[in-house]
């Protein structure tokens, strides 16, 4: 492995570098379920892209189809220049994969597991160097069955890299794992993407997305919804923060929405549940004017807070639903 | 590394073994079962020696005469003391001299005592000098072969055979099914033919082994004979676990699920137990279903390995069960191939 090849990784101009990724016009559907409705995407190398979106969204279906494991309905899927139909073997052997849900025998060690894994493929790394990138050295003898959720991801991982892989899918890397099995996870991540190598994750978590992604698409019901880094997502919500209140008394009248959006600072307004939120530039001139105005009104505040705009934000404003709730 | 260590096929057919030799209930099953079980029946359906009947004579001359017999223990009592000796049943027969001759007092309805009535009353006729008309001479059978515990062993071998084929393939293809681990190994440069290869390769191995502990086990304890040439019955031996291997690739081949593989392996493996004649002779059931039950990959198997042990049949006349087993092999693993599930 070649650690020493840093490639300046291009934030939002993929047509400008050379294309790992293309998927053009990408449909599947399984039975009545439409996972996959016409897709279009580019990857440059060296990036770190992730396909953001809650359960169900198509994207475990979506990095499937770019796997090989998959065939789509229709569309076309290019990675590092070839396709599925005629380069087969010779993809499989440049790309690297962590599935979702396999779970390794737990009788093997680590290092026989690693063994087998290597074996497959005609160039790549000594199993050594994959343990120790996934810093797993102190489990090498270790059985797979003792090891802990977020080591049995990295040993995914390390599977992933035996190949020594110029792309790399991980299909979520850390769901279920715990906040600290987590981010060590991200520093491996961020240690490839250090590396040079072209990474597509997904994740249903915005703030994984938002840690390690150059560009992210969010996707929803099979669509990309929005494509940009995070920061250019982020900014289409209209406002740095968020400010999120529910209100109490003058219950005879309702709260009209025009008179909050005319308030200097307030970019957009939406209820869910009876919680108010507006996303707001300039939080420390804007947030006096809204108590001010809310006063006004004859209203009182029984909750108010604020945050930093998210991705969730973008997804919110975007479907009007929370990633979490599905 | 080595080059070899480094290949594939190596690699898979190691893990296998890996896998085998690491989980203690398959070893089990494999080896000690059989072995087990053949204990069981060679001590349940032991030859006995034949049994001396204890008697008892009134007088020191009938004693004498009853003593001539091997079949027969005999001691001198008086007629009280003799009487209470059959009824506490220390003694199967009574002989009472009486004025006119003897006279034999037994329980009829006992084998026993009918046997022992018979052989007292030959010894007694004959120290009274009988002679017989027609001279009669003895020729036991006690030869080694005969016995049930020879006819069950090559059984046991088959359905050995069968199920570590059937078991070892089956379940471990679709645990890696379920598990995802098929999935993420054909998304890997995996080739193929060298993942269902490995299974093969190991399992031929683990049939050295296995074979080799079973009948050496059977020759050393029960001297159980191989009457046919080795080199034929190691043939068998790989034929038979090749097709039931062929039969487990078939029924993983599209098992999502342990327990669907699981109910599969006995709806096939049950009749087969049943019918196939490991504990009794095939011939046994109705004329009517010979057919199937000649045709199950099972009996074919030890049909061949009976006649291979015991008779001595050499390759070239086993050719029917030879032929049913080669089917066995070839129809299952092409069509396994085809449907194969690989994800």
């Amino acid at each position: 492995m070649s650690e020493t090849q840093i490639q300046p990784v291009p934030a939002a101009a993929p047509e400008a570098a050379e294309v790992t990724l293309r998927l053009a016009g990408l449909r599947k559907s399984f039975g009545e379920v439409i996972a996959v409705d016409g897709l279009d995407l580019q990857v440059a190398r060296g990036e770190c892209f992730g396909l953001l979106g809650p359960n169900g969204a198509g994207k475990t279906t979506t990095i499937e189809i770019c796997e090989g494991l998959t065939t789509p309905d229709a569309g076309t899927v290019t990675l590092l220049g070839m396709d599925w139909q005629h380069h087969a073997n010779e993809l499989r052997h440049r790309i690297g994969i962590q599935l979702q849900e396999t779970q390794f025998p737990d009788k093997l060690t680590v290092e026989e597991l690693l063994q087998l894994f290597r074996s497959f493929f005609v160039r790549g790394i000594p199993a050594d160097e994959a343990i120790r990138i996934s810093q797993l050295d102190e489990k090498r003898k270790a059985r797979v069955g003792t090891l802990s959720g977020g080591q049995k991801q990295r040993l995914a991982m390390a599977c992933a890299l035996v190949g020594d892989p110029e792309l790399l899918f991980l299909d979520e890397p850390t769901t279920g794992l715990d906040p600290q099995a987590r981010r060590h996870l991200w520093d491996l991540v961020d240690d490839l993407k250090r590396a040079g190598r072209t990474i597509i994750l997904t994740t249903h978590y915005m703030d994984e997305a938002e840690r390690l992604c150059d560009r992210v698409a969010i996707m929803d019901h099979g669509r990309i919804i929005a494509l940009g880094t995070p920061q250019q997502l982020i900014a289409t919500v209209g406002g740095d923060h968020i400010v999120e209140f529910a209100v109490t008394g003058a219950a005879d009248h309702t709260l009209d929405p025009e008179l909050l959006t005319a308030v200097p600072g307030v970019q957009s307004h939406r209820v869910d549940a009876s919680l108010h939120q507006l996303s707001v530039t300039d939080l420390h001139t804007t947030v006096p004017r809204i108590f001010a105005e809310l006063e006004s009104m004859g209203f009182g505040l029984s909750e108010f807070r604020t945050h930093s705009a998210t991705l969730e934000d973008v997804f919110v404003a975007l479907t009007g639903r929370n990633l979490r709730d599905e | 590394m080595s080059s070899l260590r480094e290949s594939s096929l190596f690699q898979l057919t190691v893990t296998r073994f890996r896998l085998f030799l690491r989980e203690p209930e398959a070893l089990f099953w494999v080896f000690m079962f059989p072995i087990l079980l053949a204990i069981g029946l060679g001590i349940a359906f032991r030859n006995r020696p034949p049994d001396v009947l204890p008697v008892a004579a009134t007088t020191p001359q009938l004693t004498q005469a009853l003593s001539a017999e091997k079949g027969l223990k005999a001691a001198t009592m008086d007629e009280a003391s003799g009487t209470h000796a059959l009824a506490t049943g220390a003694i199967e027969l009574l002989v009472i001299q009486a004025p006119q001759g003897v006279a034999y007092k037994y329980d009829d309805t006992n084998p026993d005592g009918r046997t022992a009535r018979m052989i007292a009353d030959r010894a007694v006729q004959l120290a009274a000098g009988r002679h017989d008309p027609v001279a009669a001479s003895n020729d036991l059978i006690h030869e080694t072969g005969a016995r049930y515990i020879d006819f069950v062993i090559p059984g046991l071998l088959g359905m050995n055979l069968m199920g570590s084929a059937i078991w070892g393939l089956g379940f471990s293809i679709v645990e890696s099914r379920q598990k995802k681990l098929l999935k993420r190994m054909v998304a890997s440069p995996m080739p193929r033919w060298q993942y269902l290869a490995s299974f093969l390769l190991s399992r031929l191995i683990m049939l050295v082994i296995e074979v080799v502990a079973f009948l050496g086990f059977a020759r050393l304890v029960f001297g159980v004979p191989f009457r046919g040439s080795l080199v034929d019955l190691a043939f068998l031996c790989v034929l038979t676990s090749l097709s039931f291997s062929a039969l487990g690739l078939l029924i993983a081949s599209r098992a999502k699920t342990m327990e669907a593989a699981s109910g599969l392996m006995n709806l096939v493996m049950l009749p087969m137990w049943i019918l196939s004649g490991v504990f009794f002779s095939a011939s046994r059931f109705p004329n009517i279903i010979q057919p199937f039950v000649r045709a199950l990959p099972l009996t074919a198997a030890i049909d061949a390995l009976r006649g291979n042990m015991l008779q001595g049949v050499s390759l070239p006349h086993l050719i029917s069960p030879v032929s049913i087993l080669l089917a066995w092999l070839v129809v299952p693993f092409f069509v396994a191939l085809r449907v194969f599930r690989w994800r």
